[in-house]
């Protein structure tokens, strides 16, 4: 089944009287357990396709549904509640709440979707321990290493068992050895069965994924199957 | 329902780790607050306080006591006509407490200002009130020890005297007054009576707390001839509701006993507290808007310091509202939250402005009479939580409708 489903999708951003075509004519299909790169160099329209999947904006024309509802005639409410419980976020800035413990970042989506508090707790407790982060739920994001920070907002991300985990860059302020553990744990994630949508402008970092679909000046280039797909090892001691 | 209860907790909760994250920006913050809500209702205590012992002060006085008198105490006549009236005299008086029917009591009035001595104690400028026996009937006094002076002692011309509370207070702090002999202007005068506290530090030197009494005889015995000075005819009707009554037969027996004819106007005045009220109305009821009006722009400024502290917030956290968005936030989810945090801040330097309030209204109750209200405490919560809607709502209302995107993109 189509989780999401673009046809001839389009954004016009109007800046001062110019306007620009941040995406012309995008169709794509993304299926439950899809494990999907977009790449594309900066400019081609990958942020706005982005946000558009993630449905913090919708497409000036064109045809986006997601799990068969279309998104452009949602209307802010429900926008927002497609974000909550079907789309977990993962950005590369991390984007904690740095007043919040770790246990607190997580709880946060369930707080907007009216989970009752020892539930969020609970849920929220398991989400840390499956990104290995079960000794490190009082810390504070100040308290964290940059890698640990990315596993909170990836157990922020997965708390609400959303359809698709969408990234961002999100090894982008990562030192190489850590973003090899963050992809680790995508591909972990992945084989649990989640849907992955990574955005990312580096190669090595596309080729986790089992396609990649490419963009250039708001179109899609080639939309290919990774042959070549590099799987990570994973390590045992993340499921404490 | 639920769902509301449920936000508003969560809202709340999410208020305080905000206001607690900034400490010292929160407090400055209630501090506007606390000092605008503070003062409004210190004002407001002070000002109720000044009307209560107003109001008390005049009932003691009687409200139902009208006054005869050669002076208006409110009118647009001109000062030289009513100047050049007759002198009201205890001729006069004796004819027109012989005429009229309706009156409880009918009394006259003189005063002199005298300084009043008991051994090396003294007052200075007592208003030394000349009356009879009757005038006790026009007044609401009650009495501490003692009585009034008698008719007996009116009518000889006795050196006897009734003091005022305050007067007592100030010349025999530890002992009774009663049968004490003072000095009146160098008059010796045996005290007979003792007036319990009137309560009415308004009317100043009025107030009977600060006066003294003694036979109107007497007074002209001792400080001038009986010719010398109008008098003043106190008249108590038969309760508040005869007084309009008792107002017409006292005009007409006053023009009877002048000898007035029908076209010609008084030449005398019929006084009643009602216009005292009136024009005390008119006063105090300045001093109440321009006192409110100015302690209320302490509290305007405090609303200005919390909606500019909440446009610098909303500002700083545009990143984290972003991302609230991004992760299931609605827009009436971040307006809840950024109102509630100013309401709380509002609230709670409110409450203490209240508490403070209170506290200052009970130390200048020392001075001047305050009276706190239950409604000035329900009026301080309520102000300062519309503040706190108010002032909070242009910034929650900017947080509100950010796009998620660029508000994500905001370094």
């Amino acid at each position: 089944m189509n989780i999401i489903r673009i046809e001839h999708i389009a954004k016009i951003y109007k800046v001062g009287t110019e306007e620009v075509h941040a995406l012309r004519d995008v169709s794509l299909n993304i299926d439950k357990n899809e494990y999907v790169a977009i790449m594309g160099p900066s400019g081609s329209g990958k942020s706005t396709l982005m946000n558009m999947l993630g449905c913090l904006d919708t497409p000036t024309s064109g045809l986006y549904q997601f799990k068969g509802v279309s998104v452009s005639e949602m209307t802010d409410n429900q926008l927002a509640n497609i974000r909550n419980q079907e789309i977990g976020f993962v950005f590369q800035t991390f984007n904690l709440l740095a007043r919040y413990d770790a246990i607190h970042n997580v709880e946060l989506p369930l707080v907007y979707a009216g989970v009752s508090k020892n539930e969020r707790r609970e849920r929220a407790k398991r989400a840390l321990i499956d990104v290995g982060l079960g000794d490190r739920m009082a810390h504070k994001p100040n308290e964290l290493s940059g890698g640990q920070r990315q596993r909170v907002a990836i157990a922020r991300a997965l708390v609400t068992n959303p359809s698709i985990i969408l990234a961002d860059e999100p090894t982008g302020n990562l030192d190489s050895k850590t973003g090899e553990e963050i992809m680790a744990l995508f591909h972990e994630i992945h084989q649990k069965g989640n849907t992955i949508i990574l955005v990312t402008h580096e190669e090595y970092i596309a080729e986790h994924a089992a396609r990649i679909i490419r963009l250039k000046d708001g179109l899609v280039e080639k939309d290919e199957v990774v042959k070549k797909r590099f799987v990570p090892e994973i390590k045992e001691n993340h499921s404490e | 329902m639920r769902i509301l209860l449920f936000e508003l907790k969560e809202g709340l909760s999410i208020a305080l780790r905000a206001i607690l994250s900034n400490k010292i920006r929160s407090l400055l913050t209630m501090l506007g607050i606390f000092i605008g809500v503070a003062v409004v209702i210190t004002m407001s205590t002070a000002i109720k306080g000044i009307d209560n012992s107003f109001q008390s002060g005049i009932s003691s006085l009687g409200t139902d006591v009208l006054y005869v008198d050669k002076w208006a105490w409110f009118t647009n006549e001109e000062w030289w006509k009513i100047r050049n009236r007759k002198n009201i005299t205890m001729e006069e008086y004796t004819r027109f407490k012989d005429l009229v029917k309706l009156p409880v009591a009918v009394a006259p009035v003189t005063n002199t200002v005298q300084t009043v001595k008991f051994n090396e104690r003294r007052v200075d400028n007592v208003f030394v009130n000349g009356s009879n026996a009757d005038y006790v009937k026009t007044t609401n006094f009650t009495f501490a020890e003692g009585r009034f002076y008698s008719e007996i002692e009116s009518n000889a011309a006795r050196q006897v005297a009734v003091i005022g509370s305050e007067i007592a207070k100030k010349l025999f702090p530890n002992i009774s007054p009663l049968d004490r002999t003072i000095k009146i202007g160098g008059f010796n005068y045996k005290i007979v009576g003792v007036l319990a506290e009137q309560g009415s530090f308004i009317l100043g030197p009025w107030n009977p707390d600060n006066q003294v009494y003694v036979p109107i005889e007497t007074i002209f015995k001792n400080f001038f001839n009986r010719s010398f000075r109008t008098i003043t005819i106190n008249v108590r009707a038969n309760g508040p509701a005869m007084v309009e009554e008792t107002k017409a037969e006292i005009e007409g027996v006053m023009r009877n006993v002048r000898g007035l004819t029908y076209n010609q106007e008084n030449d005398f005045s019929i006084n009643q507290q009602e216009g005292l009220q009136q024009s005390y109305k008119s006063v105090v009821g300045v001093i109440q808007i321009a006192g409110l009006f100015i302690t209320g722009l302490s509290l305007f400024v405090g609303a200005i310091g919390i909606m500019n502290i909440m446009f610098v917030s909303v500002k700083e956290r545009t990143k984290e509202i972003g991302l609230r968005k991004a992760i299931g936030a609605k827009r009436r989810t971040i307006l809840s939250q950024f109102l509630l945090e100013s309401s709380v801040i509002c609230l709670v330097g409110g409450i203490a402005g209240l508490i403070a309030a209170i506290i200052i209204s009970l130390l200048i109750n020392q001075f001047i009479p305050t009276s706190i209200q239950i409604d000035s405490v329900f009026i301080g919560i309520g102000v300062s939580l519309i503040t706190g809607v108010i002032s909070g709502f242009a910034p929650a209302y900017t947080a509100a409708k950010m796009d998620a995107v660029e508000a994500l993109r905001y370094e």
